[in-house]
């Protein structure tokens, strides 16, 4: 499977500065890109528009050729820099993972999740545990591609590189493809298989 | 105030939502099958002070204040349950409504809940009850349709901040529809909000009743309502006559805060910041 963008330009408003500008990049299965630029060039917004929460003004977004589904689960799922802004406070764990349908056997060990932490409420968890639901759940969803918004920005060196083995070793088991959103250049050179700078585009 | 501190919450909760359901259910079940002649007037026994035979004493025409205060508390009861209910739903309707219409439907109804709570409630329902022509209609119309802006507010506020939540968009993306996102994302946060609301209303609206009682623009005289007995006893209160104050006060007082404390205790074990404490 092949996702791309062809020529896409976005703004949050009309009469605002354009955020990107006739931005084309393409991605297989398997592969894994990581996009890096200093903060404020558009980074999230970019990945925001890849997995559908958001439409380019100009261009398109095509998986396989045809654009992204409005309805049912998106085959590009996103997950978010904050963990915790991603999950329903008010839900316990168990039903955040089941979001994405019923929990399969063989996921909590594959991703670190204790069984105890199910029961809990998410404010109960540090970000590091939050984040490995939200990359479980995404997982999960059947998605091809997955966008990854500075996942481990927030998180100290250990359970950084905790949350990229299990992210790496999971993706590669299914064949998916990673798209890695970084302004850490050694990260990106460390877990990406190709790399695509956003100040070189300009 | 910390009764049953022995407890923890979810049981202090139970203990306070049992006591207060009796209580609330005794009260209302009493008052009404109190027949008229225990509250009659009987003037050989005018004045008595609390005895066995009258626990809370009779005043100045004989009535029997113990049962007089019961039935003033059922026809309280009824008053703050059934306002309370109208103003929470119309608390619901604006505040849903506020956040998903138009710009210029928030700007209208903003402006309307900064009007009503501009005005002073009491001033408000005085108002309101006075042109309906009084009695337990307009007493119940006026407190119902002051009441509801401070909730309305909340409700607003609450959809509008979920809407754009992050994680409403993460189910959307993973394939759920509206009306999932809605009964377990919307819902989940509203519902606490409408429930405590609803709680921490009642009291307000008995306080409110039997204000405008007391002041005369309420119930009419003879209906045995708590504000009604507490203008009555200010008459006899220099007079000596303390009882048919402070008990007929110190029951309204009694349910209020018991009310105020499970309302309370119920938005700490909704909250999930609070809830396994």
């Amino acid at each position: 499977m092949r996702l791309e963008a062809k020529g896409i330009s976005f703004r949050y408003q009309k009469k605002q500065p354009w955020i990107l500008k006739d931005l084309s990049l393409s991605i297989e299965s398997g592969e894994r890109l990581c996009i890096f630029a200093p903060s404020g060039y558009g980074k999230t917004t970019l990945g925001l528009l890849l997995a559908g929460y958001l439409m380019p003004e100009q261009g398109s977004i095509l998986l396989s050729g045809k654009p992204l589904p409005k309805k049912g689960i998106c085959p590009v799922q996103m997950i978010h820099q904050h963990p915790e802004r991603a999950i329903n406070p008010r839900w316990r764990l168990k039903k955040v993972l089941e979001e994405s349908g019923k929990i399969e056997e063989g996921t909590l060990e594959a991703f670190g999740i204790e069984t105890a932490w199910l029961d809990r409420f998410p404010r109960e968890l540090s970000g590091g545990e939050l984040q490995r639901f939200c990359v479980a759940r995404a997982l999960a969803s059947g998605a091809e591609f997955l966008v990854c918004d500075e996942i481990s920005t927030m998180l100290d060196v250990i359970t950084q590189a905790q949350i990229w083995e299990l992210l790496l070793s999971e993706s590669e088991k299914r064949k998916r493809g990673l798209i890695i959103i970084t302004h850490n250049r050694n990260l990106a050179k460390r877990v990406g298989t190709r790399l695509l700078d956003l100040t070189e585009n300009q | 105030m910390k009764l049953f501190r022995w407890k923890n919450r979810r049981t202090r909760t139970l203990c306070y939502m049992t006591l207060l359901g009796l209580l609330l259910l005794a009260a209302y079940l009493f008052g009404l099958l109190i027949p008229e002649e225990a509250v009659a007037t009987d003037f050989m026994n005018a004045k008595l002070p609390p005895s066995l035979e009258h626990p809370f004493g009779t005043d100045s025409l004989g009535r029997d204040l113990f049962f007089r205060t019961l039935k003033g508390l059922s026809v309280s009861i009824t008053v703050g349950i059934f306002a309370s209910l109208i103003s929470a739903v119309i608390a619901v309707l604006v505040g849903v409504a506020a956040a998903v219409g138009s710009k210029w439907l928030d700007n209208a109804i903003c402006f309307v809940i900064d009007l009503f709570m501009g005005v002073p409630h009491t001033v408000l329902v005085l108002l309101i009850s006075f042109a309906l022509g009084r009695g337990l209609k307009g007493l119940l119309v006026g407190i119902a349709v002051t009441h509801w802006t401070g909730l309305a507010r909340v409700i607003r506020g609450e959809v509008l901040t979920l809407r754009n939540h992050p994680f409403v968009a993460v189910s959307r993306r993973l394939g759920k529809s509206s009306g999932w996102i809605l009964r377990h994302h919307l819902l989940p946060h509203l519902l606490p909000q409408f429930l405590v609301g609803l709680i921490l209303m009642f009291p307000h609206a008995i306080l409110h009743e039997a204000s405008i009682s007391f002041l005369g623009y309420g119930l009419s005289p003879e209906q045995p309502a708590i504000g009604i007995i507490l203008s009555e006893s200010m008459k006899y209160l220099s007079a000596g006559l303390w009882w048919p104050a402070v008990f007929p006060g110190l029951t309204l007082v009694l349910i209020v805060l018991l009310v105020d404390k499970f309302g309370d205790n119920l938005k700490r074990i909704l909250d999930p910041y609070s809830a396994q404490e």
